[in-house]
């Protein structure tokens, strides 16, 4: 099955019985469809042989179905919702990176699906249906239990559990895209020529440099300039 | 020249030894054989490039797989567990082997820190009475490093410590943020630091390598050739003379000997298509790296070498012995909500503590040197895991969901410090590698087995590691990490191997019946046959051994001009 047709098979899916709860739930559901932006499927960076191989498997590999990728994709954007100016996880296209994520660590495969049969049976246990199938508040209303490690009822041990699990997976999926470094401010992964701590920021921290370490650093006015030394190995470019 | 025609020498591997060898000798006028397991590569190559990529450029981020342990963008093709190619261990002993498959080996994704061995590195048993000595001396290695500091480049600063020599330095970076955090620190505790010593260019040294952009990304290997990598700095120099064939995807089986037990040539398997091939040599240079070219030589197995080419001795694979490692991390809160500017530089630390306790009666033999960490990584795969831990530190809720996270994760970032130790752990005669009888890898070539125990040195060393890093983070203002590791597990010690500095299967020594070679890296039992690698160590110094590998494999290749040159080879 292509990309394309299981996009499909999930809006149809979902627009039956799930409309009204999902399309409530998310920001960026419309018509009872969850959305999200698409990651691409070819990948090239400095691969072997056996690497290129591998992630072919793993991307042709059907892991979830498509009830636990709807379930993802809705914890994802409570998690990290897209109401915000540099976007949220559906934007990023977090349901895709964790479906892959999981796959490849392998370990990752059963506290997930362990963890969504848990919500989904502790869904219908509280408000009678499936997580995605209760209403927006009823959803909240769970999550308010589990996404605090420090609950102490111990029946929400699997659940508090899971969804640590899930959060660390839609940061760590959100943050390494273009909106998360965005959204963080980084500023580096570029060449540039490294001078030292920005003056007012040592001035906020209270530090400076200490004038006998300085001297020994890189003039970098003259870093073009070819090396050489004196018999005493003391530098005279 | 005919395929029958021998090469004046082949150099088996090519990490720094084997590129120190190949360059050297091919330089001199010798025709060489450069063989290497792994594929040709070049990180300017885009088709290789892992280096200036983004972690959305990775469907996985940057994460680890077992084919490359170290991440995703991790320059090094290779791992600790390799596809046909098994090894095992001996009952109740450990021991991790990190092999590399590839032009230019560990050097394309290796930490950079070039270390001279000081005058008491070389003399460990006149002082504690365990191991042994070297049979030279700093004296002796001391113009090799000169030559390397200037053909190879490295930044660092001389001091004029006792027992961490001076140097044809490069200037250092100045301190990023954290490590201004950790000089604070060490002031405070009076433990010494200065500037790292790193083989990476902040300055030209010639026209055609590049000067240091401050990516931080050298365990990527550099496009611009700005660090030291054995491909970039040695081989592909060597290659054009014009003397060099590089023969990659190959692997050595063994090393053949004549009626007289000298050394004919070796013989291998081309790795893409299995088929057997023979090349001959006046002479052979083993830098595979220490257990891979101990392998060799016990897979030598003739009427005059029994046992082994080289092993007469029984001392192939014996002492066996990698570096020590201990690490700790803190929260700073003085970093919390911090300016966020590129503070990458490069790729490692700009600071560094060296053994400052040498005159000191401790528990354990030897010493160790302190690397420091933190500040504001580029993320990858990890990244926002346990994102809000650190609010626990004030007082606040841990967990949540929602907007607020964008806010923890600012919040928090780049305000961690962290320390790696790394020591010197002594030798001993019954850690050793040797062939396992019942297994072979896919080429035929039998497995090495390990024999590897700690003792007591290593871990009360480790402790040692432990309660420093514990009072130099606390210092520096660091609120601390994790628990502290206790005896039940060896003070967070690492795994035998673990490290990668794993070296001495091969030592040198001046008594043919307690060592492998001479001091020149030259075999006792057959006088054309050399180990460029870290296996002639006879001991490791806390130093990484990078820089030691490439100033003896220079000193053994002049060794073997010489030779030839009075037709003694």
């Amino acid at each position: 099955m292509n990309k394309t047709s299981r996009r499909e098979t999930l809006k149809s899916l979902l627009l039956a019985p799930l409309a009204a709860g999902v399309a409530s739930a998310t920001g960026c559901a419309t018509g009872g469809v969850v959305n999200w932006n698409e990651l691409p499927r070819e990948y090239s960076y400095g691969r072997t042989g056996a690497e290129r191989q591998r992630d072919r498997k793993l991307f042709a590999e059907t892991y979830f179905s498509e009830h636990e990728l709807v379930t993802i994709a809705v914890l994802c954007d409570i998690i990290l919702p897209s109401d915000h100016a540099n976007g949220g996880a559906l934007d990023a296209g977090l349901p895709e990176f964790v479906e892959f994520i999981v796959k490849d660590r392998g370990n990752l495969k059963l506290p997930v699906r362990g963890g969504i049969a848990w919500l989904d049976s502790y869904a219908i246990g509280e408000f009678g249906a499936d997580f995605v199938n209760i209403g927006e508040a009823q959803r909240l209303a769970i999550c308010d239990r589990i996404a605090w490690p420090d609950a102490e009822d111990p029946a929400l041990r699997p659940g508090i559990r899971f969804f640590s699990l899930m959060r660390d997976l839609t940061l760590t999926g959100y943050y390494t895209t273009e909106q998360g470094f965005r959204d963080l401010g980084y500023q580096g992964n570029v060449a540039n020529v490294w001078d030292g701590v920005p003056e007012q920021t040592l001035q906020r921290h209270g530090l400076r440099y200490e004038p006998e370490w300085l001297e020994k650093c890189v003039d970098q006015s003259r870093r073009d300039i070819i090396a050489s030394w004196d018999d005493d190995m003391n530098l005279t470019s | 020249m005919s395929a029958a025609d021998p090469y004046d020498a082949i150099v088996v591997g090519s990490g720094a030894g084997g590129g120190m060898a190949t360059w050297a000798l091919a330089r001199a006028g010798l025709r060489v054989a450069l063989v290497e397991a792994g594929p040709w590569y070049d990180p300017a190559d885009e088709a290789q490039r892992t280096q200036f990529r983004y972690p959305w450029e990775s469907p996985r981020r940057g994460a680890s797989t077992r084919l490359r342990p170290f991440g995703d963008f991790n320059a090094c093709i290779g791992g600790w567990e390799l596809d046909g190619e098994p090894f095992t261990t001996a009952d109740d002993t450990d021991f991790m082997w990190w092999r590399a498959r590839m032009l230019g080996g560990r050097t394309n994704h290796w930490g950079r820190i070039s270390l001279r061995f000081g005058p008491l590195d070389f003399k460990r048993r006149d002082i504690d009475g365990l191991g042994d000595n070297w049979p030279i001396g700093y004296e002796d290695l001391k113009p090799w490093y000169d030559k390397v500091d200037k053909l190879v480049g490295v930044f660092g600063t001389n001091e004029g410590l006792p027992n961490d020599p001076d140097g044809f330095f490069l200037p250092p970076p100045k301190p990023r943020l954290h490590e201004l955090y950790y000089i604070r620190g060490a002031r405070r505790a009076g433990i010494p630091v200065y500037p790292s010593r790193l083989s990476i260019l902040t300055k030209r040294i010639n026209k055609e390598r590049g000067v240091c952009v401050y990516c931080r990304q050298c365990s990527r290997a550099c496009g611009l050739h700005a660090d030291f990598s054995s491909s970039t700095v040695l081989i592909y120099p060597a290659v054009a003379t014009g003397r060099v064939d590089v023969h990659s995807n190959t692997m050595v089986r063994k090393v053949d000997t004549g009626a007289d037990g000298r050394a004919t040539g070796v013989s291998c398997i081309d790795r893409e298509n299995r088929r057997e091939l023979r090349l001959n040599g006046r002479t052979v240079v083993l830098a595979a790296s220490a257990c891979s070219s101990a392998r060799i030589l016990l897979n030598s197995i003739s009427a005059r070498h029994a046992s082994g080419l080289g092993n007469s001795s029984g001392y192939v694979g014996r002492y066996l012995h990698d570096s020590t490692g201990a690490s700790r991390a803190a929260f700073l809160p003085e970093l919390m909500d911090r300016d966020i500017y590129n503070e990458d530089g490069v790729g490692g630390m700009h600071v560094y503590t060296p053994w400052w306790l040498e005159d000191t009666q401790l528990d354990f033999a030897r010493g160790y040197h302190l690397e420091i960490g933190g500040g504001m990584n580029m993320p990858s795969y990890g990244f926002g895991f346990a994102a809000n831990q650190y609010k626990r530190f004030l007082g606040e809720r841990v967990g949540g969901y929602g907007n607020g996270l964008r806010d923890d994760i600012r919040r928090f970032y780049g305000s961690r410090l962290s320390i790696a130790c790394r020591g010197e752990s002594v030798p001993q005669y019954d850690n050793y590698c040797e062939l396992d009888p019942n297994v072979v890898d896919e080429w035929g070539i039998p497995a090495l087995r390990f024999h590897y125990r700690w003792t007591e040195q290593e871990i009360n060393q480790a402790r040692h590691m432990q309660d420093t890093m514990e009072e130099l983070l606390e210092a520096a203002g660091g609120v601390l990490l994790g628990g502290k590791p206790g005896p039940e597990r060896e003070y967070g010690l690492t795994r035998p191997g673990e490290i990668i500095h794993e070296v001495g299967t091969t030592r040198m020594g001046d008594d043919p019946a307690t060592s492998v070679t001479n001091r020149f890296g030259q075999l006792h039992d057959a006088d054309n046959v050399f180990v460029a690698d870290a296996g002639t160590f006879v001991s490791q110094a806390d130093k990484n051994p990078t820089w030691t590998i490439l100033a003896l494999a220079w000193r053994t290749s002049e060794h073997i001009v010489e030779q030839m040159r009075q037709r003694n080879l």
